[in-house]
């Protein structure tokens, strides 16, 4: 029995499950080959789906479905969290303490994690839209927001979803104009380094769309620490930044599986950019935001990741030699506004093209997000 | 010897992609005494403009700028 085993259920570990599902379908009955997902958490969970819920445009149960729902019949299904992962004998432990399994081939695909805690006052002073409980108070504090300096702080790099933190301040804009608030709300965008984004094309598409908005821009803003009484950002460059409602890109942080098992010392697994193979160790991959490649932390990433690794998986298994490699293909899709998008796409190394937004583009970034379970299930 | 023979603190930033050398910098630096000397080793060549205008605006100093085979060698003092 060839033992494959994916650790994660988001959009990496779920699509590759369902890909190899479908690629080693005569071997998983014949019985030669198991794949198996474990996962923690036995829901699914589609996060750009909460960078609408503070525009009450989404819930946060529109961003999950039971993972069981969405994974192939042939797939041996674990809720349960890994652990420890033994590379030196190919064996994972599960948090039952009694459980061990093997494996021949190893897929971490266990995503990002938020870390706010890490600036201090961050937690208690900021807002933030990357997961269900803070989409959801962001929600009802934007609800009760009349008047006042709206400030958007990139604090983390990297993040999840790239696009999000330039999407924000467009949306919140364009939703203030819509209910007649925003002569009252003064909106301020942050972001670490010298211009607005780190791709030099969305950053200078972003900086005229903010000028035309009426969006102040500070570059080289670096927060280390917030003070929550006083509501005041301060910043390493040591500048002070005064707010009202602080919605921050929390910092992130990899998974202490990763450190534990020697495959990367931050969290994020070192890979070879191509293979998308370990560099510390023999037959394990990573996909997605845990995978430390030159790209954004992005959905579309691990889905593309996850169809080049299921190809050299499943070529492994056969026998023969992988010759799939990932490219480093990205794509985004970027709100606009309330009603118009663009989206971007690219390679490694590449400088993507910004084109002008429109509203098909917006419709086509809503109707993906429905079809996104169809993505999931290794369809689309 | 120069202070920039002999850093307190090596950066490899090699091959990450621009802006991540600068971001490992500042999130290095947050943590760094005053008149500790730092080399930020880089592929990304805008690193060789970006990192000296930030530090530039956060008051540390830049020491020296090399050019080797496959990388350039930023050094910098923190103050």
């Amino acid at each position: 029995m060839h033992r494959i085993a994916i650790v994660g259920g988001g959009t990496g570990g779920t699509v590759l499950a369902n890909r190899l599902a479908s690629e080693l379908q005569s071997e998983i009955e014949a019985g030669d080959v198991e794949v198996r997902l474990i996962t923690a958490d036995p829901n699914h969970v589609y996060k750009p789906t909460f960078l609408y819920v503070p525009f009450g445009k989404k819930t946060v149960d529109d961003a999950k479905r039971p993972i069981e729902e969405l994974v192939d019949r042939r797939v041996t299904l674990t809720i349960d969290e890994v652990t420890d992962v033994n590379t030196d004998r190919n064996r994972l432990s599960l948090a039952d303490r009694t459980t061990r399994l093997h494996y021949d081939q190893l897929v971490l695909a266990t995503g990002a994690t938020l870390e706010p805690e890490a600036v201090p006052g961050l937690a208690e002073g900021g807002h933030h839209f990357y997961g269900p409980d803070g989409a959801e108070r962001l929600r009802d504090e934007l609800a009760d927001f009349t008047e006042g300096h709206l400030v958007l702080s990139v604090v983390g790099v990297p993040h999840m979803c790239p696009a999000a933190p330039v999407e924000f301040p467009l949306m919140v804009d364009d939703w203030l104009r819509e209910r007649g608030r925003r002569e009252d709300v003064e909106i301020t965008y942050t972001y670490p380094i010298n211009r607005a984004h780190g791709l030099e094309s969305v950053a200078d598409w972003a900086t005229d769309l903010f000028e035309e908005r009426d969006i102040s821009l500070e570059t080289f803003f670096n927060v280390d620490e917030v003070d929550p009484d006083a509501n005041v950002i301060e910043t390493v460059e040591g500048d002070d930044l005064e707010y009202d409602l602080l919605v921050a890109i929390p910092p992130h942080r990899g998974s202490d599986l990763v450190i534990d098992a020697g495959l990367g010392d931050d969290g994020w697994v070192d890979v070879d950019r191509h293979t998308l193979e370990a560099t510390a160790a023999e037959d394990v991959y990573a996909i997605g935001d845990v995978a430390d490649v030159p790209t954004s932390k992005a959905g579309s990433v691990a889905h593309y990741e996850a169809g080049v690794v299921a190809d050299r998986i499943a070529s492994r298994a056969r026998g023969e030699t992988p010759t799939a490699t990932y490219d480093g293909k990205t794509v985004c899709f970027l709100e606009a506004g309330m009603d118009e998008a663009t989206f971007i796409e690219f390679t490694y190394g590449e400088e993507p093209y910004v084109r002008e937004p429109s509203t098909p583009i917006h419709w086509a970034k809503l109707g993906y997000n429905e079809s996104y379970w169809l993505t999931a299930r290794g369809l689309l | 010897m120069t202070d920039t023979d002999d850093p307190d603190v090596t950066i490899d930033s090699k091959d990450a992609s621009c802006p991540g050398p600068l971001m490992d910098l500042i999130g290095k630096v947050k943590t760094l005494d005053t008149g500790t000397v730092v080399e930020l080793q880089t592929t990304a060549r805008n690193s060789t403009t970006d990192v000296p205008e930030w530090l530039e605006e956060a008051g540390h100093e830049l020491l020296e700028i090399e050019e080797r085979d496959e990388y350039w060698s930023i050094y910098l003092e923190v103050n």
